[in-house]
């Protein structure tokens, strides 16, 4: 049989250790074969959360740093002011992103750090066995929410990318997805995007993308991404959210 | 010899931390440490650093996490509420051995409490403060020329040891102005930097990272922290003896409830009491050493302090109980004067010498 | 030797001031100086207060208890602080905000209209000034040759109408003192 592709060089080889059907092991992918591409796997330092993501140090050939539980933001930027000739990403779950580290995501898109974040959004948090996140959608159960989402007294689910495309200093946001090959496709070039942004030091990038998790959504892999696209993709606003006129013409 | 100049305690740190070569400074405004930041934002970008307010503490504390990781000077500074913030990411530096330079100017507490100097956070600092078993390294200065000299310090210190450095002032030390020599930082040694991640360029990737989820991996990390520690024990406790060879008493103190124990020293020598004073400079490693010759020889000791006991634990186990240990304490910004002091002194140890 | 000196006023007559021209007249003869100010709260309204030491050997307690000498501008400074100041001390007030009611005969106290006094010269003000030089005779450690200098630095040699009238607000304190 022919090769269709071999193993992009931004992994290190150790074997993912997600849960069959989840789809992070795509994303981190992408992301390695775009540090590939743009030829800047030597100049990258990572950061990594605590979640499921919070494993992705171990998958790239890239340096990482591992910090605490919604920090990655901060911890990136502390990274990029020291060395602000190389390229920083964040890696974060949605919880991580947008619950415990809501004020780095406001303020990093605010400042206009010159970093790269991409949020997985699975819509609850996984590596904890499947609590309600900021994302987790009305009605949707988790066990931490039995009963499902209930509005008054949970609240409503945030869609972090459309906050962060309302502040001045974030110049890219899209939201995207991974459940069919044309999405992955585009979920790339939104990743590629993000990278080139930095490159160009236009100002802060962030791309969502929206993830599986069978494993605490109770679905098989299958299910999961007919659910992602009946349920999410519908609530999510999706696409190019914000590229300012200097990131079109890049 | 460099000409002196009168500075603020809070602006002292900050210059001496430019001399030092500190290179990235992330702070939050609070009161009373927040001239160190708007010192910094001042002068530090002239020195080619970079100062930046985050959004918080926990987001200032993470900065730093992240820019020791390249392996650059960097520092943060707060008051207490502010240092409880930080307490999760100090927590993470020790973990991550990452050499960060933190300061605190002690305020009152608990809660929001208010500006005035306490010594409140001894505890907090000196017994770990975030979670898990770690260990910062303390420097509690009490004049000018210390703030400057162990600010510089720190930085090699951190560096030398991969260990967050906690320098423990407080807003009186922090607000004083006293005269201070700007001395050029004596050369630092070479440290190691085969750690520091900067691009895996030419040489396989590094990962700084904190998690152990193997017990047994776990273990042997926790056990390599122990070895540090026991090294710190060992080589880096520090302290000023005042009068204490042939003391019959000693008061134990820092910062700046040691200058007024000074003071009473002198003034208890002048009526005939041999009193004596240990300071200790290093709060963590305490400087158990300090109280060897001491421990069998002297009749009493009184720790002052600016919180309701917490020093005085230490000073207890290093004297081994041998001798009653008593506390003499003012609170919530207020501090003792030296007649107050040397009263208790003498109503604890000398009975009946009131009345003379 | 050591002088231990409080300084005290409404925020904003320049009792900060003060003490800064103090500690740099210390910093001029090469003595052990210690300012304090007060802070935070206190410094918005209300009364402002700070503390300087000079010394010919090292200061150890900051912290005065008991002042050798002061200054008070207002009223509320004068009522706190004159039972601060040690017996046999000196204690300068500023009469065209204080009535002495309650004196102590156990503290020399100069009274002068300062404020008036700083009028004449053109702007209320430098009382504070004023009120330096009426402190300084009594001085041990500093004189008015090192209070001017101090003030060259503090002001700036360049502002000159500034320095002068600091000077010269100096100066007329220290002759109503003399001529008390
Ligand atoms: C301060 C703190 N609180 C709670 C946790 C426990 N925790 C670990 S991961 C996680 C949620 C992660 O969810 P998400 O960010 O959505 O990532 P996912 O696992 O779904 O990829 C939580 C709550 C922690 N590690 N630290
Ligand atoms: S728990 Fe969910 S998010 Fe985590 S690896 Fe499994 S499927 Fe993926």
């Amino acid at each position: 049989m022919e090769k269709v592709f071999g193993r992009s060089k931004g992994l290190s080889g150790t074997p993912f250790s997600f849960c069959p059907g989840c789809t992070h092991g795509i994303i981190m992918r992408l992301i390695a074969e775009v540090l590939e591409e743009l030829d800047i796997i030597e100049e990258t330092i990572g950061v990594s959360p605590v979640g499921c993501s919070g494993f992705c140090q171990d998958f790239f050939t890239c340096d990482f740093v591992s910090g605490a539980h919604g920090r990655a933001q901060a911890i990136g930027n502390g990274i990029k002011r020291a060395l602000p000739d190389k390229i920083v990403f964040t890696y974060q779950g949605d919880g991580d992103i947008a619950g415990i580290g809501t004020q780095h995501a406001i303020h990093t898109a605010a400042r206009g750090e010159k970093i790269t974040s991409i949020m997985v959004n699975n819509a609850l948090y996984g590596m904890t066995g499947g609590q309600m996140a900021p994302t987790t959608l009305k009605g949707m159960k988790t066990t931490t929410t039995p009963y499902g989402r209930e509005v008054e007294v949970y609240g409503y689910p945030i869609d972090l990318p459309k906050i962060i495309a309302a502040l001045d200093g974030a110049v890219y946001v899209a939201s995207v997805s991974v459940d069919t090959p044309k999405n992955v496709l585009q979920t790339k070039k939104a990743i590629k995007k993000a990278f080139r942004v930095q490159q160009a030091g236009l100002g802060f990038a962030l791309v969502s993308v929206l993830s599986t998790c069978p494993t605490n959504w109770g679905l098989s892999p299958q299910e999961s991404l007919k659910w992602l696209r009946e349920n999410m993709m519908p609530f999510y606003a999706m696409g190019e959210l914000k590229a300012t006129e200097e990131v079109k013409n890049l | 010899m460099v000409k002196k100049v009168l500075m603020k305690g809070n602006e002292i740190i900050a210059q001496a931390a430019i001399e030092a070569g500190c290179k990235l400074f992330f702070g939050y405004p609070i009161t009373p440490s927040t001239e160190i930041i708007e010192y910094l934002a001042k002068h530090l970008p002239k020195a080619g650093g970079t100062v930046l307010q985050a959004e918080d503490e926990i987001g200032a504390i993470s900065m730093c996490y992240g820019a020791a990781a390249t392996g650059a000077r960097v520092m943060t500074a707060s008051s207490s509420p502010g240092i409880s913030l930080k307490q999760e990411g100090l927590s993470y530096c020790a973990a991550a051995e990452l050499p960060v330079v933190v300061v605190n100017v002690n305020r009152t507490g608990p809660g929001l409490g208010g500006l005035g100097p306490m010594q409140s956070d001894y505890f907090q600092s000196t017994k770990g403060g975030g979670h898990g078993d770690y260990r910062l390294l303390v420097l509690a200065p009490s004049k000018a020329q210390e703030l400057y000299d162990l600010t510089m310090e720190a930085f090699d210190l951190a560096d030398k040891y991969r260990n967050p450095v906690l320098l423990l002032t407080d807003g009186f030390l922090g607000q004083m102005m006293e005269p201070v020599e700007l001395k050029p930082k004596p050369a630092s040694p070479e440290f190691d930097r085969s750690w520091i991640v900067n691009g895996a360029k030419g040489r396989k990737k590094r990962i700084i990272a904190s998690y152990a989820l193997s017990n047994e991996v776990g273990e042997a990390i926790n056990l390599h922290w122990e070895a540090k520690y026991k090294e710190l024990k060992e080589k880096e406790q520090r302290w000023e003896e005042f009068y204490a060879g042939d003391a019959d008493y000693l008061i134990v103190s820092y910062g700046t409830t040691a200058r007024i124990a000074k003071s009473v020293v002198l003034n208890a020598r002048r009526k005939g009491i041999k009193l004596g004073l240990i300071r200790p400079i290093t709060l963590w490693p305490f400087p158990e050493k300090a109280f060897l010759p001491y421990k069998e020889k002297i009749k009493g000791a009184v720790t002052v302090e600016l919180n309701t006991g917490q020093m005085i634990e230490d000073v207890k186990l290093a004297l081994e109980c041998k001798v009653p240990v008593h506390l003499y304490r003012r609170l919530g910004g207020m501090l003792p004067t030296e007649d107050e002091i040397l009263a208790f002194v003498e109503k604890t140890f000398c009975p009946g010498l009131e009345e003379v | 030797m050591m002088d231990k000196i409080i300084l005290a006023g409404f925020g904003g007559q320049g009792v900060m001031f003060i003490g800064k021209v103090l500690a740099v007249a210390g910093m001029v003869a090469d003595l052990e100086v210690c300012w304090i100010p007060s802070y935070g709260p206190e410094m918005r309204g209300g009364t402002a207060n700070c503390s300087v030491i000079l010394s010919d050997r090292e200061i150890y307690s900051p912290v005065i208890d008991k002042a050798d000498y002061g200054i008070v501008l207002n009223q509320p400074s004068y009522d706190k602080f004159l039972p601060r100041i040690k017996s046999g001390g000196t204690l300068v007030v500023n009469t065209s905000l204080v009535n002495l009611d309650t004196v102590r005969d156990d503290v020399n106290i100069i009274g002068l209209r300062a404020t008036d006094l700083a009028y004449e010269l053109g702007n209320a003000n430098v009382a504070n000034m004023v009120c330096l030089g009426a402190l300084l005779p009594y001085l041990q450690l500093t004189d008015y040759a090192k209070v001017e200098k101090a003030l060259e630095q503090v002001v700036g040699s360049n502002k000159k109408e500034l320095l002068e009238l600091n000077i010269a607000a100096v100066k007329k304190g220290m002759k109503r003192a003399v001529d008390n």
